[in-house]
């Protein structure tokens, strides 16, 4: 008889009511008939997120003391928590996105379970507690959001997204894979705190597996020099997907990073901040240079997330409590502004029938006031205006570069905030300053979606926004929820 | 009280925005939520205690503490005028606008109330953190009032505005963040100074743009010619205070040492821009022009008194600036007026506006003599107390600031003779009529306030800070 773990059942809640979700999803597609089947399959994975939200917020509440569960393979505690919250509200947000999106509609029932099993994957990948695991949750996520991606097989793009996807991801995942096993070829242990205490600083086996754990990390997170498949993917998807994938998998991945670097490898600290430093200097770089010059909103976008992905390695890298702190407030707005802007551009998208470029969003803002208003709230929270949660997430930021001692990175933070001001604008420009005759479409236009729909869409959009501009008045509480997680890391 | 100031702008804004007003109710609530600010601030300027000085109205509620950030609101003395000066150019603004009907109203006055809100932040803000909230709050109204509304040139006159000012604006955050976090605390009253060049560095890069000084003035001509009369009016005459508010509040009081040391060099750049602008302003094409470049000049003057740092000067600048603001706002107001009846600024293609229109020619004539500060006017007191103040710091200052009087009588009185005398220009029909009524009740306020302060400018220069002796506020950092 092989001896069985005592399971935390309570711990693994949030996972299993995804999983759930997502089987009766499925079983939907072959069971209800067809006209009920995407309201059914909607409310399914609508009602999963729901009840993963309350669970997470549970365990929350519940989990003052970090500890290992299952084996210690996973890991109980607020900082897994507070991520679970964020990847849950945006699967939430994503899945009402979803529901006005015009594709055929063979396939929706999978559509959903899909995108519960990847909300699934992404809560079990921030707990990961050891190698294992983490590989574990990295696969099944991504394994959901390739076929995400090419679930839309009229959409132009989307076959070609997701099998780059397919590739780059699936090399990412090597990657990490790879250094794993040369961690435990060091090491010997599988769990984070294990290799940790095991003692080989400066084993080269090790430092090379550290860096290719970052690198597969980096994948994810699409910070450059690894975020080469991110702006065809983020194009080609269907936009409800690219919205979830730039605030779910993005929280997950810089959240599984802060975790991994900090208890596994506090003693090359002196390395890896370098390293992330470098990476996010990089991202910054890249990601706001190639945005500029950049005509379709959701490429740009993309590049915005790349840049993102750089602002938020920032506090990482500063390896402090301010840090963690830093980078659990920010995720808060950063997934709300990702997800209401690909929301707006959803709607516009939508509306004409073509992807959505700066020049097709002329005269957008005066037709349909909330959405952009919203979508000027979100550009400028972004570019890390005041009113919105960016401003302060900016500052958090470059606060723990400070206190790290990194003024120089400071400094070039604050550059690629001014450099990405044109790009930002240019989307506020096109949608106030430009009037709709400008407009010109080369196909016929379809008119606007059913009532119903667009009051899911618009709802989603307006709850992005409360957080958006609330996370920039709730400043306190927000940042109590991140210390009481980041205090849980051993810094 | 200050709290309130701040705030019934942005709730009115929000009410503007969210009722289904059409244009009459919009304009009309919006211009009663800008005149209800004006009584508020006429109540604070009667309970402000003027002799005991210092900070008052004060609230401080925490915002986050890890950190050490709150909102902390108060006013000084010259705070007080301040504040005065914004509600009071934002009612005209509001008014015209409202007069003129501009299309999208409820958004555009909205997005007024809530630059209304935002200024008097500016003013009122005794934390850094926050008053680099409120700095960047001004940009989001102003970007979109200049970029929709604004004349065909709109695009690329808001792309370089931004541009600019949001690149002095995040050198001064990161001077903020440095700052702050090295004190480790951001309120300002508490924050104690320092002799860091950079941090002072950062903090007067993004001053010297929104003011601006020379040479960084690049935005300021687009700016003032693309947006609407009654924007532009704002942003030269409450907008660019900010700047000035920001050296003297911060600038010069917190960094002590390296306004010293770069006393020299600031000196410098504020004394060409002020000849410079002059003489740009003197061969300034059109209206807006010449009222654009002289402000250039006069904010440089400004910047001289304050960097003089000595009794004259800080008391001069505090009148100067409100001066300013109220001449140029009237000036920008008169502008749009006589564009809106020649539709054009062209100078060469007006003139002779006077004969038959007494009120035109009597407000413009009137704003241009207190503008060119002849004797016994408030501006004339303004910049004689700057130019004091400077004499004392090297005659050579001084003498540029007196060859700069004569260059603004000159622009100043070639502005009023090319529209009002010489023969009639040919964009000037006989049919283009008087000053309105309610043009009148715009811009009689703000010539009104003038001749106020013209017969008694120590109401300002003698009530901005404690004890009337500025020196000794400043080197106290205003404690």
């Amino acid at each position: 008889m092989i001896p069985r773990p005592h399971i935390d059942w309570f711990a693994l809640a949030p996972v299993n009511s995804l999983l759930a979700a997502s089987a009766l999803a499925l079983l939907c597609a072959v069971l209800v008939p067809r006209p009920w089947r995407k309201p059914v399959a909607a409310a399914l994975c609508g009602v999963g997120y729901a009840v993963a939200i309350g669970f997470v917020i549970a365990l929350y509440v519940r989990s003052g003391q970090g500890s290992g569960v299952v084996a210690d393979a996973v890991r109980r505690d607020r900082l897994a928590e507070l991520a679970g919250i964020i990847i849950a509200g945006s699967g939430l947000l994503a899945t009402a996105l979803s529901y006005g999106e015009r594709w055929r509609e063979d396939h929706t029932g999978e559509y959903y379970a899909l995108l519960a099993a990847a909300g699934g994957g992404m809560l079990f990948f921030v707990s990961a507690n050891n190698l294992l695991t983490l590989f574990l949750g990295l696969e099944w996520f991504s394994i959901s959001l390739y076929i995400l991606c090419a679930v839309d097989r009229d959409r132009l793009g989307g076959l070609e997204a997701a099998l780059k996807y397919l590739v780059i991801g699936g090399f990412g995942s090597a990657v990490l894979l790879f250094g794993s096993a040369l961690v435990y070829g060091a090491t010997g242990v599988l769990d984070f705190a294990g290799i940790a205490s095991a003692g080989r600083e400066h084993d080269a086996l090790l430092l090379v597996g550290l860096a290719m754990i970052v690198a597969g990390l980096g994948f994810k997170a699409s910070a450059a020099p690894f975020h080469m498949w991110t702006p065809d993917v983020y194009e080609g998807a269907p936009t409800p997907v690219t919205a979830f994938m730039a605030a779910a998998t993005k929280t997950a991945a810089l959240v599984v990073t802060l975790r991994v670097l900090v208890t596994a490898f506090p003693g090359d600290a002196h390395i890896w901040t370098v390293a992330v430093a470098a990476i996010a200097v990089f991202s910054l770089a890249v990601g706001n240079l190639a945005a500029l010059v950049q005509k379709g909103v959701k490429r740009m976008l993309a590049y915005s997330s790349i840049s993102h992905a750089g602002f938020m390695l920032i506090p990482i890298s500063a390896e402090s409590a301010l840090g963690g702190r830093a980078l659990l407030y920010y995720l808060v707005p950063y997934a709300a502004m990702s997800i209401g802007a690909f929301a707006v551009v959803a709607a516009r998208e939508r509306e004409l029938g073509v992807p959505v470029t700066i020049d097709n969003l002329a005269g957008f803002g005066w037709e349909r006031p909330l959405l952009g208003i919203s979508m000027w709230a979100f550009m400028l929270g972004f570019a890390g205006f005041p009113l919105t949660g960016g401003f302060v997430g900016k500052f958090y930021a470059f606060a723990a570069a400070y206190r790290h001692g990194w003024t120089w990175l400071v400094i070039v933070g604050v550059i690629a905030t001014l450099v990405s001001l044109y790009y930002y604008l240019a989307v506020i420009r096109a949608m106030f300053m430009r009037r709709t005759e400008e407009l010109q479409l080369a196909g016929g236009t379809v008119s606007g979606g059913s009532p119903p729909r667009e009051l899911l869409l618009q709802s989603t959009v307006c709850a992005c926004l409360v957080v958006t501009v609330g996370s920039f008045f709730a400043v306190q509480p927000l940042i109590d929820l991140a210390k009481h997680a980041a205090n849980g890391l051993p810094f | 009280m200050t709290t309130l100031l701040i705030v019934l702008p942005l709730g009115a804004a929000l009410l503007v925005w969210l009722l289904p007003l059409n244009r009459i109710s919009a304009g009309s609530l919006a211009l009663l939520a800008a005149l209800v600010e004006v009584g508020i601030w006429i109540q604070l300027l009667v309970r402000y205690d003027f002799h005991r000085g210092g900070l008052q109205y004060e609230q401080q509620r925490s915002w986050f503490s890890d950190l050490h950030v709150s909102y902390h609101v108060g006013v000084y003395g010259f705070s007080v005028w301040l504040i005065g000066l914004t509600v009071v150019v934002m009612a005209a603004a509001i008014a015209y606008a409202f007069w003129v009907g501009r299309e999208q109203t409820r958004a555009y006055m909205g997005l007024m109330l809530l630059l209304t809100g935002s200024i008097v932040g500016v003013f009122a803000a005794q934390d850094l953190l926050l008053f680099y909230a409120f700095f960047e709050a001004m940009l989001i109204p102003l970007y979109v009032l200049v970029g929709v509304w604004g004349g065909p040139g709109r695009l690329g006159a808001t792309l370089k505005f931004v541009i600019y000012t949001m690149a002095g604006s995040l050198l001064m955050l990161a001077a903020i963040i440095v700052y702050g976090l090295s004190q480790d605390t951001f309120d300002l009253v508490d924050i104690h100074s320092s002799s860091s060049n950079w941090i002072f560095l950062g903090f007067v890069a993004a001053f010297a743009i929104k003011a601006p000084l020379f040479p960084l003035h690049g935005w300021l001509p687009d700016a003032y010619r693309e947006s609407t009369p009654e924007v532009a009016a704002v942003l030269s005459g409450v907008v660019s205070k900010a700047a000035a508010y920001g050296f003297l509040r911060i600038a010069v009081a917190k960094f002590p040492e390296p306004a010293q040391h770069f006393r020299g060099f600031i000196l410098a750049l504020a004394a060409v821009g002020l000849v410079y602008g002059s003489l740009l302003a003197f061969r300034a094409p059109d209206v807006r022009g010449i009222v654009a470049y002289s402000s250039l000049a006069q904010m440089s003057l400004i910047t001289m008194g304050v960097f003089a740092v000595n009794d004259l000067g800080l008391d001069g600048s505090v009148l100067q600036m409100v001066n300013h603001g109220l001449v140029s706002a009237a000036l920008f107001l008169l502008a749009g007026m006589v564009e809106r009846r020649t539709l054009t600024g062209d100078l060469t293609r007006i003139g002779g506006m006077a004969r038959g229109r007494p009120a035109l020619a009597t407000m413009l004539m009137t704003t241009g003599v207190i503008a060119l500060a002849v004797p016994l006017s408030s501006a004339f007191a303004g910049e004689f107390l700057i130019l004091a103040g400077v004499f004392r710091r090297g005659w050579g200052w001084a003498a540029v600031g007196a060859v700069a009087s004569v260059l603004a009588a000159m622009y100043v009185l070639r502005l009023v003779s090319a529209v009002l005398h010489r023969e009639v220009g040919p964009a000037v029909s006989d049919a283009a009529l008087d000053l309105r009524p309610a043009e009148l009740g715009v811009v009689v306020p703000l010539v009104a306030c003038l001749l106020v302060l013209s017969a008694w400018p120590a109401a300002v220069s003698g009530h901005s800070f404690r004890g009337d002796r500025p020196q000794a506020d400043v080197n106290a950092q205003f404690r």
